[in-house]
């Protein structure tokens, strides 16, 4: 295979606990730790892995949102990407103009795998993937535990609600990429001074000529309805009274 | 006036119970009609349970071998056929509706709405992100359909009784020869079903390892519980990974939900927010579960559980 795209998102980090701002105008994200989604670096490592065992020959990372992306896109760079792609907007656009933005990119590298986390743990959609696909024509093995190539081919296992389904697909084709699927390497300094040389080209996304969705508009945010203070007991005989009285059991 | 279609999930044989809860969530859409849509290699006795969902108009049939298993790639394009003139068309934030969904938005060049929790209006819906830590409303376009998942935990199902007619369309669409289905691997197991079961009972890392969970196991059979677990415990490799509870996992509300060993990371609790009553069973007693917590015991698990086990048996 020739090219791997791969989605890198910038989003708030996996440990920060997120606040609703008090006014309800948004989440507070000033001062707050940005990360790549963690999904997307299990991505990368799969694109990465897959590479090194000599069945593709180069992994594009592709961030599409601010400019300071430009770090998540360096520190896959650093994890061992060959090349990345920034493509530029204002804020993150609507998930449909992202999907397009990749089929654009798909084109223009003559991509045959991409490889997506399966869901960004800000907005929680889970739906990139599954667009692209859509829009590119091409099958989709959503929520990927295990990942073997065969040729122009693939087959993908994946984590569903009753179990694990497996699936053949013919490639090209887009992957999104489930929790066990493997375990991101570390980056090593030496490869972030390594990374600082590797291309990051820069496109403006109006450049793309793509045509944004129809928008959802987001109105308002407010923190979640808490859970009422509960009681504590001292025994198993307490806990057991306890759930009896609510007629649990 | 809304007209609005449900996309079942089925396995064949039996409708599963998100679909009652994506009617339930349609039922506070402002609707003119409610329509099931039930794809699949041979339809009958899924479409007959379709049609005694509550509220139900008609339910839509499309046989076609292909269409068994459910493939995304393949519903997707005859879902897009069947939803001409729909004003709304839902599915369930499962696995199977997370995976359908967006496919059939983009087909449709619209955006997709996730995880409805709540309707505020026939376009205006509310929804958790940042692993429920917000909520946040939408508004979707009105001069484009609304394509949407319906956070099933949400919802309580609509009840049976109903006697909807039922009608068989074909589309003319290609399908896709591209994706294959192999097989499923279920881990064989007679508990109830972590979505359904009315209680559940989860281990965490605590656990400590594969051969301890048997307490969590034999708990969960005594009160007739599914058994869950945290993301810690499926990393661990002592429990499969269709038992992970939360953000990443499954969405779950049980009216019992006995959490032990689990710490209680954001990224669980979102999982059971929606649980009637939570106990938790945890030797820290400053461990984040016992804020939501509605029964909190602190101690060794080791000990607690079995002595639960015999109370309850």
């Amino acid at each position: 295979m020739n090219k791997i795209l791969v989605g890198l998102k910038r989003a708030v980090d996996y440990n920060v606990r997120v606040q609703v701002k008090s006014d309800g105008s948004g989440v507070e994200t000033d001062g707050v730790k940005m990360s790549i989604n963690p999904f997307d670096e299990i991505a990368l490592e799969e694109a990465l892995r897959i590479r090194e065992r000599g069945e593709a020959s180069e992994v594009v990372v592709v961030s599409i949102g601010p400019s300071e992306s430009q770090q998540q896109l360096r520190t896959g760079l650093a994890m061992g990407a060959d090349r990345a792609i920034l493509v530029e907007s204002e804020g993150v656009p609507d998930i449909l103009s992202i999907a397009r933005v990749f089929k654009e990119l798909v084109d223009r590298e003559s991509a045959e795998l991409v490889i997506l986390g399966k869901q960004a743990i800000d907005d929680d959609n889970s739906q990139t993937g599954q667009m692209l696909a859509a829009i590119w024509g091409r099958p989709q093995a959503t929520f990927a535990s295990e990942v073997v190539l065969d040729g122009d081919k693939a087959r993908v296992t994946r984590e569903v609600d009753s179990g694990l389904e497996i699936l053949d697909i013919d490639l090209p084709a887009v992957i999104t990429v489930d929790l066990r699927l493997n375990e991101p390497r570390y980056v090593k300094l030496p490869d972030i001074m390594k990374a600082k040389k590797k291309p990051l080209e820069t496109i403006a996304i109006g450049d793309l000529g793509v045509e944004p969705g129809p928008q959802l508009v987001e109105t308002a945010f407010e923190p979640p309805a808490g859970r009422q203070k509960g009681i504590m007991v001292d025994d198993v005989a307490g806990l057991v009274a306890a759930i009896k009285d609510k007629g649990l059991v | 006036m809304a007209k609005i279609l449900v996309i079942a999930e089925h396995n064949g044989e039996t409708l599963n119970p998100s679909t009652a809860k994506c009617v339930a969530c349609a039922t506070q859409i402002d609707a003119a009609e409610i329509d099931v849509a039930v794809l699949g290699a041979d339809t009958g006795t899924v479409a007959a349970q379709a049609a005694e969902l509550s509220s139900v108009v008609r339910v839509v049939t499309i046989d076609d071998e292909g269409n068994d298993p459910a493939i995304a790639a393949i519903l997707a394009p005859q879902i897009v056929a069947l939803a001409d003139g729909y004003s709304h068309v839902l599915g369930p934030s499962t696995a199977f509706g997370k995976d359908l969904m967006p496919r059939v938005a983009a087909l449709m060049g619209v955006n997709q709405i996730s995880d409805i929790m709540s309707v505020e209006g026939s376009h205006q819906f509310k929804r958790p992100i940042y692993a429920g830590n917000a909520i946040v409303t939408v508004e979707a376009p009105t001069d484009h359909p609304v394509v949407a998942t319906v956070r099933t935990a949400s919802y309580q199902a609509v009840g049976g009784g109903n006697a909807a007619a039922i009608e068989s369309a074909s589309v003319d669409v290609e399908l896709p020869s591209h994706t294959r289905f192999v097989e499923l691997q279920t881990g064989a197991s007679d508990r109830p079903d972590l979505q359904t079961a009315a209680r559940v009972v989860s281990g965490g890392r605590a656990l400590a390892s594969e051969e301890n969970f048997e307490i969590i196991y034999k708990l969960a059979d005594t009160i007739g519980a599914g058994v869950g677990s945290s993301r810690a415990a499926v990393d661990a490799g002592y429990v499969p990974p269709e038992t992970q509870v939360g953000q990443t996992g499954q969405i779950i509300a049980p009216d019992l939900y006995i959490a032990i060993g689990i710490s209680g990371a954001i990224q669980h609790v979102t999982g059971i927010k929606d649980a009637g009553t939570i106990v938790a069973i945890n030797k820290d007693e400053e461990a984040p579960i016992f804020e939501i917590a509605d029964i909190g015991l602190v101690g060794d698990l080791f000990a607690i559980v079995p002595e639960l086990t015999e109370a309850l048996g």
